[in-house]
C-alpha cells in the first residue's frame, strides 16, 4: 500500500461524509416515520427517487437548481400527505406489517410511473455551475458540491432538530412517537400529527433524491438499492432515533469509502458486514431502546 | 394473521366434513392437482414455472404465514439453491440428483446463516434485516465471476435426460420435463404437510399466536424461530434447484431484491397461512402477468396495484377467503 498518504486517507474520509449526508438525509425520514406511524415505509427509496426526477423536470422547464431545492421537498411532500390520507390511514391498527406490504405494492407503481413518463433509461444530471469545481480545504482539492452536499444537510438537521425541539408541534410529535395513547387523550388530533409526519419524511427523502442526483445521475432503480443501504443504516443507529440515523448515516458513508479506497472489490460488502457485526453486538442498534420492537 | 390450516382448529360440525377431509388429505389433494395441471393449462413452460414458484412460496408461506415473520431476504434462498445446483453441474460435472441435493443443502446453509443474524432482531426489524442481508448475498455471487459468471449469470447448465435406475427420462421433452419437476414438488407437499401436522408445526404456530405463552409452556422460541427459518430455506433452496434445471441458465437477477420481492406477493396473493394458498397465488400471478405482458410492457404497474388493493381490501387473499366463505 505505497502511495496512501495521510492527505488522500482525509481526503476518502470526506468523500465518506458527503455520502454519508445523503444516507443520513434518507434514514432520518425512514426513522421519523417509523418513530411515530410504526411504518416501515419501502416505498420510502421511491420517494427519493420520484424526487430526482421532479428536479429533472422543473429543470427541463427552464428552472434552476435553487428553486428546485425548494420546490422538490414540497412536491413530493404534497404527494407524501396524499398517500398517507388515502392509501396508509385505512391500515393503521390492522398489524404493523400491512402498512409495510402496501407501501412495498406502491413503490413497484411508483417505479413503473416514471419508467413510462421518463423511459426506462437513465439521465445525467448536471452539477449546478456555482458549485462545479473543487475548492481546496487544507488536505487537498474537493469537489465543491460534496462539500454543498454535506452543508445542505447540516441545515435541514438544524431546521429538523429546532422544529421538534423549539415548536410546540415538535413537542407533540415527540409526545406522540413515545405515547400516543395519552397524546390522544389529552385532546390532540394525533391522526394530523401523523399525516404531517409523513409529509415530512418523504418531503426530506425527496430532497436527498435531488441531492444525490448530479453524483450519481436518476434511473428509475435509483431507490431500491439505498434502500437496503438505508436499512443498515436504521439498523446500525437504532430504529426510530434521529441521532442513531445521523451518527450511522455518517459512519456507513466512511466505511464505504474506506473500503473503496483499500479494498473496492469488498466496498458493496462491507456495510453489510458492520450490520452483522452490530447485530452480534448490540442487535438493538446503537442508539435503539431494547424492547422498542417486540 | 389469517386462519391457518393447521391441527389445532375446531371446526363446527355441519358443513365441515369436506373441509376436515381436505384438510386430511391435503398433500394427496395437492398432489392430484398437480399431475392433472398440465392437461388442462395450454402452456406447459407456464405450468413448470407455476410449479416452482409454487414450491417456493410453499417454503417462504412457513416462515411468512405459518411462523408471523415477514421475510424480504428469500431470493437469498432461492437463488443459493438454483447456483449451487448449477455451479455442482457446471464447474464439477456432477449428475442431476447430487447438484439438486447441493441445492437443497446451499438453501439450508444459506437460510442458517441469514437466520442466526436476522433471529437476533424482532417484529419489523426482521424484514429490514433479511433484505439488507439478501442484498448483501447478491453482491457476493455477483463479484464470484469465475464460479457464477457474475453479470451475466451462469450458463450451461445442460441436463438433456434423467437416469432413473436404468430408465432415461428425457428432460428436453416438456411433458416429461413438467412431471419430474412435479415428483420433487409432490414430495416437498408431503413433507411440508408432515411438518404442519407434527407437534413441531403446532409450536411454530403457537409462536405466532403468543410468544409469551409459548415461552412460559417451556418452548425455546428463538429455536424454533431459527428452525423453520432453516427448513423454509431447504424447500426454497429446492425450488431454486429445479429452477437452475428448468431455465438450464441462472441469471443474476435470481437474487436481486424483486425475487424476494415477488414471492411476498404471491403469498399473500394466495393466502398466507394456508396450506394450498402458495400454489394458488403462484398460479394467479403468473398467468395474470403471462396475459398483462401480451398487451403492455408495464405489466408492473398493474402487479403493484392489484398488491396494493390486496393488502387493502383482500389481506387474506384469495384462497384465505374462500376458507373463511366455506366454513362459515
Amino acid at each position: 500500500m505505497a502511495g496512501l498518504s495521510f492527505d488522500l486517507i482525509a481526503l476518502q474520509l470526506f468523500a465518506g461524509l458527503a455520502l454519508g449526508a445523503i444516507y443520513v438525509l434518507f434514514a432520518i425520514g425512514l426513522s421519523l416515520i417509523f418513530g411515530m406511524l410504526t411504518v416501515v415505509n419501502f416505498a420510502h427509496g421511491a420517494f427519493y427517487m420520484v424526487g430526482a426526477y421532479v428536479g429533472l423536470y422543473l429543470i427541463s422547464l427552464g428552472g434552476n437548481f435553487w428553486l428546485c431545492l425548494v420546490a422538490v421537498p414540497l412536491l413530493v411532500g404534497l404527494f407524501g400527505l396524499a398517500v398517507e390520507r388515502i392509501l396508509i390511514r385505512p391500515l393503521y391498527g390492522r398489524g404493523i406489517d400491512y402498512p409495510l406490504l402496501l407501501t412495498f405494492g406502491l413503490s413497484y407503481v411508483m417505479v413503473e410511473c416514471v419508467r413510462i413518463a421518463f423511459g426506462k433509461t437513465g439521465y445525467p444530471f448536471d452539477t449546478p455551475e456555482v458549485l462545479q469545481g473543487a475548492v481546496d480545504i487544507g488536505v487537498g482539492y474537493f469537489p465543491l458540491y460534496r462539500l454543498f452536499v454535506i452543508g445542505a444537510t447540516a441545515v435541514v438537521l438544524l431546521a429538523l432538530w429546532l422544529f421538534l425541539e423549539k415548536t410546540s408541534f415538535g413537542l407533540i410529535i415527540r409526545a406522540g412517537a413515545r405515547d400516543p395513547q395519552i397524546v390522544r387523550v389529552l385532546g390532540v388530533d394525533v391522526s394530523r400529527v401523523w399525516l404531517i409526519v409523513f409529509g415530512i419524511g418523504t418531503a426530506i427523502a425527496g430532497f436527498a433524491g435531488l441531492l444525490a442526483a448530479p453524483l450519481q445521475g436518476v434511473i428509475p432503480e435509483m431507490g431500491g438499492t439505498i434502500l437496503a443501504e438505508a436499512f443498515v443504516v436504521t439498523v446500525v443507529g437504532g430504529m426510530g432515533s434521529i441521532g442513531g440515523a445521523v451518527l450511522a448515516g455518517l459512519l456507513v458513508g466512511v466505511v464505504v469509502s474506506m473500503t473503496s479506497l483499500f479494498a473496492p472489490e469488498m466496498a458493496k460488502v462491507s456495510i453489510f458486514a458492520l450490520m452483522a457485526i452490530v447485530l452480534i453486538i448490540r442487535p438493538q442498534g446503537f442508539f435503539g431502546r431494547a424492547g422498542l420492537m417486540s | 394473521m389469517t386462519e391457518a390450516t393447521g391441527s389445532i382448529k375446531q371446526p363446527r360440525a355441519t358443513t365441515v366434513g369436506w373441509y376436515e377431509f381436505a384438510t386430511r388429505h391435503r398433500a394427496s389433494i395437492a398432489a392430484a392437482v398437480i399431475l392433472i395441471f398440465p392437461l388442462v393449462m395450454p402452456f406447459t413452460a407456464l405450468a413448470v414455472n407455476i410449479l416452482i414458484y409454487g414450491l417456493y412460496a410453499l417454503g417462504f408461506n412457513l416462515v411468512f404465514g405459518y411462523l408471523g415473520l415477514l421475510s424480504f431476504g428469500h431470493a437469498a434462498l432461492f437463488g443459493t439453491g438454483a447456483y449451487l445446483c448449477g455451479v455442482a453441474i457446471v464447474h464439477f460435472g456432477w449428475p442431476w440428483y447430487a447438484a439438486i441435493a447441493t441445492g437443497v443443502l446451499g438453501g439450508l446453509s444459506m437460510a442458517l446463516l441469514i437466520g442466526v443474524l436476522a433471529i437476533r432482531t424482532r417484529g419489523i426489524y426482521f424484514a429490514m434485516v433479511t433484505m439488507a442481508l439478501s442484498q448483501c448475498v447478491y453482491y457476493l455471487f455477483y463479484q464470484a465471476v469465475d464460479l457464477t459468471g457474475g453479470e451475466n449469470g451462469l450458463r450451461g447448465i445442460n441436463v438433456r435426460a434423467i437416469d432413473l435406475f436404468g430408465l432415461r427420462v428425457d428432460f428436453i421433452n416438456p411433458m416429461t420435463r413438467y412431471y419430474v419437476i412435479a415428483a420433487f414438488v409432490i414430495a416437498a407437499f408431503f413433507v411440508m404437510s408432515r411438518i404442519l401436522a407434527s407437534p413441531f408445526g403446532a409450536v411454530i404456530e403457537a409462536v405466532r399466536e403468543n410468544e409469551m405463552r409459548a415461552r412460559a409452556s417451556g418452548y425455546d422460541v428463538t429455536l424454533t424461530r431459527l428452525l423453520t427459518f432453516v427448513l423454509s430455506g431447504g424447500f426454497c433452496g429446492l425450488a431454486g434447484a429445479l429452477q437452475a434445471l428448468h431455465l438450464s441458465i441462472v441469471p443474476i437477477e435470481i437474487l436481486h431484491y424483486e425475487t424476494s420481492g415477488l414471492v411476498v406477493m404471491i403469498a399473500l396473493l394466495g393466502g398466507m397461512g394456508t396450506f394450498f394458498g402458495p400454489m394458488v397465488g403462484a398460479a394467479v400471478f403468473l398467468v395474470l402477468e403471462n396475459l398483462v405482458s401480451v398487451w403492455t410492457v408495464h405489466w408492473q404497474l398493474i402487479v403493484g396495484a392489484i398488491f396494493v388493493a390486496c393488502v387493502l381490501f383482500f389481506p387474506a387473499g384469495i384462497w384465505g377467503t374462500l376458507i373463511a366463505r366455506g366454513r362459515r
